[in-house]
Order: C-alpha cells, then structure tokens, then sequence
C-alpha cells in the first residue's frame, strides 16, 4: 500500500507541475476570456464529485448488508472527498456564473442539486463524527438514501425553474480545450487515490487500536 | 401476508391508546405547528398583505417543522422506557414493526394538517375548497414521503447520541424534493386561476417518490436497526 501510494503522489505532484503550463498555452475563449480557465478546475471538480458520491453510496450499500468492515472505511474516505471536490466546485461555480450570468447564485438543476448532495455529504460526516457508537450503520442508510434522493433532486428542481427558462452557457469544447481539462482530471484522479489510500489506511489503523482497546477492556 | 399488517395495526393501535391516555404529542405538535404558522406569517406579512405566494410555503414549513417534533418524540418515548429494545425482540416483522410506526407517525401529521390548513385558508385567504381532492392528495402524498424517511431515521437515531440535533440535520437536505414538490403544487392551486394540471405533476412526483422510499426504507430497516 505505501509504496503505491508514494508513486502514486509522484504522479499527482508531476501532473500538478505541469497543468499550468497546460492551461495557460490553451486558447482564450472568446466571451469568457480568462474567466474561463476557472473552467479546468470546475468540471473535473464536479465529476469527481459525482463519482465518488456515487462510489461512496455503493460502497455504503456493500457495508450495511454484508457487514464488511473495508467497506465502510471506503465509504468514510470518500466521502470526505465528496465534500472536499464539492467544496471546490461550489466556489468556482459562482465564480463561472458572474461573468455567465452576471449573478453569483442562479436557482439552476445543477448547481442546486450539487448543494444538496455536498449538503448531504456534510450531514453524513456530522453524523458520523458526533453521532457516537452505530453511526457507521447509520452513515450507511443515510448514504443509500442519498444517493436515491439525487434524482428526484434533479428532476424537481428542474421542472421547478424550466417554468421560468433561462439561458445557460454550453461550453463549447473544442480539442486545444479538451486536453488541459482531461489533464486537470487526471491530476485530480492521481490526489483522489493518494488521498484515500491514506485515508482507508488510517481507518483500519484506528478500528485496529479500538479493538485492542475492546479486548483490553474485556482482558 | 396478513400476520405482517396485523403486526402493523397492533403496533399502530398501541401507538394510538398510548397517546389517547395523555395527548402530549397531539397537543404539543399542534401547538407547535399553529406558532410556526404565525412566526412565518410575522415575518411575511407587510401592510396586511402576504407577499406573493407564500401560504404553500408557510404551511409545508409548518408540516415539516412539526413534523421533525412528532417524531423525534415519538421514538423519545419509546427510548425512556426502553419499549424500542422490547419491539425488536418481538417476533415480529422488523418492516412490520417500520409500517406500523409510520402509521402512527403518518395519522398524527395528518392530524396536525387537518388544523392547520383551514387555518392557512383563514390567514392567507388560501381557497383551499376549490380543488379540494387535489390537495388532500398532494398533503397525503407528501406526508406520507416526509414521514416515510423521517420514521426510519428517528428510528436509527434512538441509540445515538446528539439525536436530537442529527435528526433535522439528517432529514431536511433528503426530504428537499418533498418540499419542493408539495408546496410548487401547493401553490398551483392556491393561485388566482389554479392550475391543476401542475398538481398532477407535483403529484405524481409524490407518488413516485413515495414508492421509492418506503421501498428503500422497508429494506434497509432490518440491517440499519440490527444491533
């Protein structure tokens, strides 16, 4: 495990080096101009978002019906990083939307639906951190939930604002475009594994301490 | 089949005779929900006049706000005098004993709602007559989702601790569509030329998140409540 993740930190730190060189040589969007940059940190941000909330959901499914510690140490890590790329995306988003729209918070099916699922994240990790012993269980209904909830999010809020239709920008991107953004992703893939191989390690390390502690007790 | 809604309706009954000897959830949430309705109408009411349509919108936060009370009492109860514990080793349905909870959850918001509609009919000049079939439906449906999630999160809650603060923070960002959906649909009919076509819709969406959740609910029950 530590020695991947050292190569793997490599690989992250290498790319990061270099995505500025990337994103700087892309061409200038014509509207936006440099405005658009915050684009490469945007997208990937929400797709490792959706992905790893997705990735955490299951994961919690796995744990609450086989009861299979490694699952809910998964689930822990990622979600953590859900909030963490939430968070990320949740900044440059209205950033993005002031030059687009002119206003920093639009009541659009996307971005209300990114707030709700980081929302959700949050309440787990509140959970989990104050909700004292059996919250593990609990974290895992919460998150099944969640994830079965994204969709009604989704379709309610946008029926709800379609009846006042507004116009959004498409990102038109075009290759010169495309290849920072992927590499962008790509970085952020490289910190998301780092981040939690570490974290998965330090949850076994610390259900291992609590069972010593268990069997001390008991001893 | 029939042992698991006759579990159910026991449980549901118990429900009933218990708060029957004392009305405390009753009158607590009752009362709870009316003060809502008037801290809200405090603060959106300007020179006599709602502003815009805001009556769907009082009166959901009132349900879901007396709503969260209900059953965080609810459970409350059954945790003081560790009644919970006694149900679970009942040999009984674990999704039987979930129904019949729901129920009593589910009788004691609607309840709730029977008072607090006319009431906003009376302050906001809602016209709750005029399609009254549409809304008895959209507030069933809705609490129905509402406390579908809400029984089995109260119900996780019971062996936590800081209970009473998780469970709002648990169920308000998951119960988000309800609210939107109620009261979007809420409003299409309190609007000055209802719309009930846009109920239809809202309800639908209802339903079928109704579907989902008590599915999702009945089968995490079992796994969320094993100690």
């Amino acid at each position: 495990m530590r020695k991947y993740t050292h190569i793997l930190l490599g690989a992250a730190l290498l790319v990061f080096a270099l995505a500025p060189v990337l994103i700087h040589r892309a061409p200038y969007e014509s509207t936006m101009g440099l405005v658009q940059k915050i684009f490469y940190f945007h997208l990937p941000g929400a797709l490792m978002m959706l992905f790893i909330a997705l990735f955490a959901g299951v994961m919690s499914g796995i744990f609450l019906f086989t009861k299979k510690p490694w699952a809910d140490h998964y689930a822990l890590a990622a979600a953590e990083q859900v909030v963490l790329f939430g968070a990320m995306t949740l900044v440059t988003g209205p950033l993005w939307a002031r030059k687009a729209w002119g206003v920093w918070w639009e009541w659009d099916a996307r971005l209300t639906s990114s707030l709700l699922l980081w929302m959700i994240f949050i309440a787990y990790l509140l959970l989990r951190r104050f909700g004292g012993p059996g919250s593990d269980k609990l974290g895992a209904g919460m998150a099944l939930f969640a994830l079965a909830n994204v969709p009604f999010i989704y379709v309610s809020v946008n029926y709800w604002r379609t009846l006042h239709p507004k116009t959004t920008v498409v990102p038109n991107l075009v290759p010169p475009m495309a290849g920072p953004m992927w590499w962008a992703f790509a970085g952020f893939v490289l910190m998301s594994l780092v981040l939690f191989a570490l974290r998965v390690q330090q949850e076994e390390q610390r259900a291992r301490v609590e069972a010593l502690y268990l069997a001390a007790n008991e001893g | 089949m029939t042992a698991f809604f006759r579990v159910a309706w026991l449980i549901f009954r118990k429900d009933l005779a218990v708060e029957a000897r004392s009305w405390e959830l009753v009158s607590t949430t009752v009362f709870f929900s009316v003060a809502c309705l008037l801290v809200f109408s405090f603060a959106l009411i300007n020179e006599g006049q709602a502003v815009g349509d805001v009556a769907a919108g009082i009166l959901w936060v009132a349900i879901a706000f007396s709503g969260t009370l209900a059953l965080g009492r609810t459970f409350e109860r059954e945790r003081q005098t560790d009644t919970l514990r006694a149900l679970m080793l009942a040999p009984a349905d674990r999704p039987a004993l979930y129904v019949g909870k729901l129920l009593g959850i589910l009788f004691l918001m609607l309840l709730t709602e029977v008072i607090l509609v006319p009431l906003v009919a009376l302050f906001f000049q809602a016209p709750i007559v005029d399609w009254p079939l549409h809304l008895a439906a959209l507030l069933l449906a809705g609490t129905l989702g509402y406390a579908a999630v809400g029984t089995l999160f109260a119900a996780m809650l019971v062996r936590a601790r800081s209970r009473d603060v998780m469970l709002p923070i648990l169920l308000y960002p998951i119960t988000v569509p309800v609210i939107i959906a109620g009261v979007r649909g809420t409003a299409a009919l309190f609007q000055e030329t209802p719309d009930a076509a846009l109920a239809q819709f809202w309800l639908a969406l209802l339903v079928f998140f109704d579907v989902v959740f008590v599915t999702l609910a009945l089968w995490t029950f079992e796994p969320v409540m094993t100690e």
